[in-house]
């Protein structure tokens, strides 16, 4: 079960990194679906099954399928790269590791390797989630129904061409 | 089973990526996904603490994210795509005339 | 959870399973077309496939063979990597959804039991809609990686279609998952025992399987792909081994809507059992087939005999009359169910 966890957690990375660098805005797109899809599986390790596959039809399945859409409608074509800071490109780098560095340190000493875990994973299967969802959480669930409909009516409105 | 600090090192290093992407890339869409994988990142270290702590307040954090992160797609995209319509560019180097 | 010594066994199993349905899916999917040929020259009055073997039967295998001798034809400005990745993508997909489908009950020989399904996941039902969400992204990568006019719009009328009809086919299934209280294919089945959800949940029914049909780019809903319209739609510029890939793909979703269809609403493989054990154990599976054989019959009479919506008819269908009709099944399954359960 754990090497299975470091494997998807390598390809997670691998695939972000190629988010990041790629030039061509579709291959950055098809990578987000690779690091979204193995996530899933690490969420599935972790013993959320239902996140997992909410992920995958919702995140990987809906919301990329708007991002490949629009980029293919607009005809996105592989991005000519700027020299507007070279202070930008050679702090850069060094920038975001020691920042990666720093976060990295806090959580290893908050969560030493040996602290122990829940021993038995919460039943985190439609049923439970539906209950907690329905009960406890039922306000943010309808305040963020209501959030949809507002995101639709104004994604209706912003992109059409007359109204 | 998996330590949670690797669980949170590996939350770290995805939003470390998006957050240096956000910052380097020229394309708009680009720029966009950059903002998906840091949510991403953030879902990660929830469903972490989730199973760390035993409960599933976690797990419905990460379901209202993924619902808010369509919302948010939905609109960022329209936006998109009026602002090609208007300025004809996808490259943010053109499209800050906000700026001083 | 199994243990360490009986791990490799296990996995050998799995591996066994995964052959045997794989092979028996691939082999369904060949005489499903020639399925298709016959019963479409039926319906027109002539013979179909006659000539190669009996009644055409040997028909998949000559149309095999053409296939791999076919020249590989690749326009030079297409986009490479998704150009190759795209009927690859959208053929594994087809495939995997079948890991979730039990045939049958289990057969118990000797010592061991088998059970007719690769896997039994707690949320298997959602699985198998993943894999279909997922199964978008075949086609518009092949329609955009063409870089060409006619597969460019098939391919984004085509997933823009596959998108909007997801909805319903969800909707129509919420009513049986209510009934059944799981996601669990094999729950769901167990839970038909005393009467099949079809006679529960008709509407349901009707509408999964008309979003069943749009999903799988089938007459009535085959406009990116219809020959007469875009000229071939998003695999125009696709040739040989990889056309075939489509091709297969689509047959092998096929395949899979049917055998969702039977299992969530013709009760998969309930039927009468009688005899000794091993037929016990085997009678179920023949039945499951019967049922799938007589949903893909109806999938290949409705392409035999209905015409071709127009685009903005399908769309305006799908979500003007298919999603409001599948909520108000949703409200009044709820409904009835609340007030049952006071």
């Amino acid at each position: 079960m754990a090497p299975l966890f470091y494997i998807f957690a390598a390809l997670a990375i691998l695939a972000a990194l190629s988010v990041v660098l790629q030039r061509t805005p579709v291959y950055s797109a098809l990578s987000l679906i690779v690091v979204l899809c193995s996530l899933a599986v690490v969420y599935l390790l972790l013993g959320a099954e239902f996140l997992a596959v909410i992920q995958v039809i919702i995140y990987a399945g809906a919301i990329m399928v708007l991002f490949v859409l629009v980029i293919m409608l607009l005809n996105a074509r592989q991005e000519t790269p700027t020299d507007r800071s070279r202070l930008a490109r050679w702090l850069g780098a060094p920038l975001l590791l020691v920042f990666l560095g720093e976060l990295l340190f806090a959580v290893w000493e908050r969560f030493p390797s040996a602290s122990t875990r829940a021993a038995a994973a919460p039943d985190a299967g439609p049923r439970a989630v539906g209950a907690l969802l329905f009960r406890s959480y039922v306000l943010p669930f309808e305040v963020t129904s209501i959030l949809i409909l507002v995101a639709v009516l104004g994604a209706v409105v912003l992109a059409k061409k007359r109204l | 089973m998996v330590p949670l600090a690797h669980i949170l090192a590996l939350s770290v290093i995805l939003f470390g990526l998006g957050a240096a992407g956000f910052v380097i890339r020229r394309n708009i869409i680009t720029v966009f996904m950059c903002i998906e994988l840091m949510l991403n990142a953030v879902n990660l270290a929830f469903i972490g603490f989730s199973r760390y702590l035993g409960n599933l307040d976690g797990q419905i954090f990460v379901f209202f994210v993924i619902v808010v992160a369509a919302a948010e797609a939905a609109v960022g995209l329209a936006i998109i795509i009026a602002v090609y319509r208007n300025r004809g560019s996808l490259s943010i180097d053109d499209l800050d005339s906000m700026k001083l | 959870m199994a243990t360490g010594s009986d791990m490799p066994l296990l996995l050998l199993a799995i591996l066994a399973k995964v052959g045997v349905v794989l092979l028996v899916l691939l082999t369904t999917v060949a005489y499903a077309v020639w399925l298709e040929r016959k019963v479409v020259a039926r319906i027109q009055s002539r013979w179909g496939p006659y000539l190669v073997g009996p009644h055409g039967l040997l028909q998949p295998v000559a149309d095999a063979v053409k296939i791999f001798f076919k020249e590989d034809i690749v326009p030079t400005e297409v986009d490479r990597i998704i150009y190759w990745l795209a009927p690859f993508l959208a053929f594994s997909l087809a495939l995997l959804s079948i890991s979730v489908i039990p045939f049958g009950e289990s057969l118990t020989i000797g010592g061991a039991t088998i059970h007719f399904q690769i896997t039994d996941l707690n949320v298997g039902l959602l699985f198998v809609f993943a894999v279909t969400s997922l199964g978008v992204y075949g086609v518009a990568l092949a329609g955009w990686s063409s870089n060409s006019k006619y597969p460019l719009l098939g391919g984004l009328r085509s997933s823009a279609q596959m998108i909007s009809y997801e909805l319903s086919l969800g909707l129509g299934v919420v009513g049986v998952v209510m009934l059944a209280g799981s996601l669990s294919l094999r729950e769901i089945v167990e839970h038909q025992r005393g009467l099949w959800n079809v006679f529960v949940q008709p509407v349901g029914f009707l509408i999964y399987f008309t979003a069943a049909v749009a999903e799988t780019n089938r007459v009535p809903f085959d406009l990116p792909e219809g020959e007469s319209e875009l000229v071939g739609g998003f695999h125009t510029e696709y040739s040989s081994f990889k056309f075939a890939m489509f091709f297969m793909a689509e047959y092998a979703n096929i395949v899979t809507v049917s055998c969702l269809a039977t299992l969530l609403f013709f009760g998969g493989w309930l039927g009468p059992v009688f005899g000794p054990s091993l037929l016990r154990g085997l009678l179920p599976i023949f039945w499951f087939c019967l049922k799938v054989f007589c949903f893909l019959f109806l999938y290949i009479w409705i392409r035999g005999t209905l015409p071709r919506f127009r685009y903005d008819q399908l769309m305006a269908f799908g979500w003007r009359f298919l999603l409001p009709l599948g909520l108000l099944n949703v409200l009044v399954t709820s409904l009835i169910l609340a007030w049952r359960s006071v």
